[in-house]
């Protein structure tokens, strides 16, 4: 049953067009990277790239703020810290010819392959039994979102990033809007952030370099407890206000932030999606700190390069339950508190950059209960879901135009909302192993737009859940068997 | 749809990947260059000596690949793809002529002020302060610099200037450096308040012919090669190579020197906590009729 529905459940499951797609593809990738390869041969050397708008303001080229676009390395990361300033005293928008303007653009037409096990659907297409199980494929051409960024200065020392993104089918949110007050009594220690902003992670998601489904995002910052009514998510933009200092290089950071308890919605909302649940009246803090040194190399040769540790926690709130009126949510009340902690790094051993992460999870008992309000009488076999895990990531850096990528990825459960002795689920379920591979190519490399072919295949197990990428129908086959979920992506990243 | 044949897929995809990435990467390395490599053969035995490290141009030529030859060129010549918009050009490293130096006007540099340009940067140019760069990353750099001109090969660095400590900030030595920039001519570039005004200001050009303006000390609370008295003092006792700022090392003797120091400071309006300054204006407010104006006027003297 299983095979036939597998070849029923997409009409490109046929062996003829399976492969005839994938040979496609693979054919048309090549004559694209072929034919760029040979455009970009006529180019003028050493072209490098960055966010364009500021690239563009101060003629660098791109590769001296990132490792490989978008990732920063330490010169754009004290670039970032001195609030997109090169401190040259003419960063002031003063100085800038009038026309002028700081904006980007970016966005990735793809080509990818999504395949996950284990899928419930109809045993018929159309019976509306949902009794079948098997893996559903899909595979076409494609949009990613679009990002429209705006950033730079106000004034010497008054930074701002507007960011405008929007999911493939063109629907708008406010992904980023902050003003940042800089170099506050002209102390680099003290800069003050107001509005929607990344939280100051060592490793950032926002600025990685995997795209595909299952590869682009870190498990770990969106993972919750399989139950956890609790919706934060360690990579997801919040809104408050933060403090963050540096040392002149940036060697030394820190930054503490207050943020409110709605996961970065606006109007009230928890969210970004309007419409979605209201909000409590609670904060949340967020802190992390970090210290690079550098590691020397063997007598007589050159160092290894920059190695940097950190730390961070984050302590929350959640509400358990609603004000209402007429059953209209109104307010979130009785929170419940929950913390992220974790350390990470980013090592370098000359071209090879190794980035370690490690997690732990902690929710308060309630926030694993959905409508059992804080108070009321938990539920047999109730307890604080917990996890813990992290990743390794590798980047191998040919030169700045070429990078290979790796990632392996490994998330436990602690402790389920309810205790496996009660609820008789597996003390795994959720558990998820991910691995990705990746390449990426900048055939063109210049201080005013830039291009990157993207190529991953990413692979991602969870128990007794759906994956994170939300590849699948969305309902499970076997709740006691593993989930599969396989990506395999080619894209054309580029930004002007 | 197995997950070997996904595999096969992805590994042509890559390899394709790979295959025309070293393609292109070898291809733009020849262009412009006459080596495939960027530098030249000394590349492979440069080093440099900074603080203990030693840097090394094999690998300094990676990170000019990745941070500098977007203004200073595959060739090293300032003629990057970004050079045609900047103001004041990218350095020439062919010409090995250097602006801050600690050896007299003429002379290489040493390594050490390579390395504190590079730390540094250039105030009011796009040449940032390159600090979050690894010191070793920046001894690298030095070292590969030094690949682009064969002077470094044939000639070594000057002797480094002896900057005496520094005498004791009074009105008299104040004054006193207001004489020797009136005497020096100083304000026939940099106007009479310092305002980079002076006569000569808008015929200034740079040895490559670019027009250049001189430092304008009202509005710039920092120099192009530093930003302590010392800075100041090296300076101008060295001259700026390859600008019309020369050397007077021959005509100040050390103590007047910083006279001249500290009356440059005074001209400093914007500095924070500019003792100078407030020393200056103390005196004229008392004293104020008294000063004749700088300029063409006061051949005789400017007090």
């Amino acid at each position: 049953m299983s095979t036939k529905f597998r070849e029923g459940a997409n009409p490109m499951n046929t062996k003829w067009s399976r492969w005839k797609t994938i040979w496609t593809c693979a054919f048309l990738l090549i004559a694209i990277v072929l034919c760029d390869a040979r455009a970009a041969s006529a180019l003028p050397t050493g072209k490098v790239m960055a966010l364009p708008m500021f690239a563009r303001k101060y003629g660098l080229p791109c590769s001296a703020c990132h490792t490989a676009w978008p990732e920063l390395n330490n010169f754009g990361q004290v670039f970032r810290d001195n609030g997109y300033q090169l401190m040259n005293d003419r960063d002031s928008p003063i100085w800038q010819n009038p026309s002028y303007f700081p904006i980007s653009f970016r966005i990735t037409p793809s080509w990818h392959r999504e395949s996950t096990t284990n899928q419930a659907f109809d045993s018929v297409p159309g019976n509306g039994d949902g009794l079948g199980v098997g893996t559903l494929t899909q595979a076409g051409f494609d949009l990613s979102g679009m990002d429209l960024w705006s950033g730079g200065t106000l004034y010497k020392n008054i930074s701002f990033i507007l960011l405008p993104s929007s999911d493939p089918t063109a629907v708008w949110h406010f992904e980023s809007a902050f003003i940042r007050f800089d170099n506050l009594w002209h102390s680099p220690w003290l800069n003050v952030k107001f509005g929607r902003f990344e939280l100051d992670n060592l490793i950032s998601e926002k600025r990685f370099l995997f795209l595909s489904a299952n590869g682009g995002l870190y498990q770990i910052y969106h993972f919750n407890v399989p139950g956890s009514i609790n919706n934060f998510g360690y990579g997801d933009n919040q809104i408050g206000v933060e403090l963050a200092g540096h040392s002149a290089n940036s060697y030394t950071r820190y930054s503490v932030s207050m943020l409110s308890s709605n996961e970065g919605g606006v109007n009230f909302t928890t969210d970004v999606v309007p419409g979605g649940s209201p909000s409590n009246r609670t904060y949340d803090v967020n802190l992390a700190f970090s210290q690079a040194f550098n590691a020397p190399g063997p007598p007589g040769e050159s160092g290894f390069g920059l190695e940097r540790v950190g730390a961070f926690a984050y302590i929350g709130q959640r509400p358990t339950n609603f004000e209402t009126e007429l059953g209209t949510q109104l307010v979130g009340i009785n929170n419940k508190p929950f913390y992220r902690i974790g350390f990470a790094g980013d090592l370098s051993y000359k071209n090879l950059e190794l980035m370690p992460l490690f997690m732990y999870g902690h929710d308060n008992p309630y926030l694993g209960q959905f409508g059992v309000p804080a108070g009321s009488t938990l539920p047999a076999g109730a307890q604080a879901p917990t996890f813990y895990g992290g990743f390794l990531e590798a980047h191998y850096y040919f030169n700045p135009q070429n990078v290979a990528l790796a990632r392996f990825e490994q998330i436990n459960v602690g402790q389920q909302a309810i205790s496996p002795s009660v609820s008789g689920v597996s003390g795994s379920n959720g558990n998820i192993t991910a691995v990705s591979f990746g390449y990426r190519w900048y055939p063109i490399m210049f201080s005013r737009a830039g291009v990157a072919l993207d190529g991953e295949f990413s692979r991602v197990r969870t128990i007794g859940q759906e994956p994170e990428s939300g590849n699948g129908s969305g309902f499970i086959g076997n709740p006691t068997a593993a989930v599969w979920s396989n990506s395999i992506y080619f894209g054309i990243d580029f930004d002007f | 749809m197995t997950l070997k044949k996904f595999a096969v897929t992805f590994a042509l995809g890559s390899i394709a990947l790979l295959t025309a990435g070293a393609r292109v990467s070898t291809a733009q390395s020849h262009v412009n260059s006459p080596d495939p490599l960027l530098g030249t053969p000394s590349v492979a035995t440069e080093t440099s000596q900074v603080n203990g490290l030693t840097g090394h141009a094999e690998e300094g030529k990676h990170q000019y690949r990745r941070f500098c030859i977007g203004c200073h060129g595959p060739d090293g010549n300032g003629q990057g793809m970004n050079a045609q918009w900047i103001d004041p050009q990218p350095r020439d490293f062919t010409e090995a002529t250097f602006k801050c130096r600690s050896t007299p006007t003429g002379t290489l540099p040493t390594d050490e002020d390579l390395f504190n340009a590079i730390t540094r940067g250039f105030v009011t140019t796009n040449m940032p302060s390159w600090r979050p760069l690894n010191p070793q990353q920046r001894a690298d750099l030095v070292a590969f610099i030094k690949t682009w001109s064969p002077r470094w090969a044939k000639e070594k660095p000057g002797a480094v200037l002896n900057i005496p400590p520094e005498t004791a900030v009074t009105i008299e030595s104040i004054l006193h450096g207001r004489e020797l920039f009136q005497k020096l001519e100083c304000w026939k570039c940099h106007g009479p308040e310092g305002h980079a005004d002076g006569p000569s200001a808008s015929t200034l050009t740079d040895s490559k012919g670019n027009p250049i303006k001189p430092f304008n000390f009202s509005t710039g609370e920092r120099f192009m090669c530093g930003d302590s008295n010392r800075d100041l003092y090296r300076i101008f006792m060295t001259g700026l190579d390859g600008s019309p700022m020369p050397s007077f090392a021959d005509v100040i003797q050390p103590n007047d020197a910083w006279d001249l120091v500290h009356f440059l400071r005074t001209l400093q309006v914007a500095l924070p906590n500019n003792q100078e300054l407030t020393l200056w204006q103390s005196y004229k407010a008392a004293h104020g009729k008294d000063l004749k104006p700088i300029g063409p006027d006061s051949a005789g003297g400017a007090q």
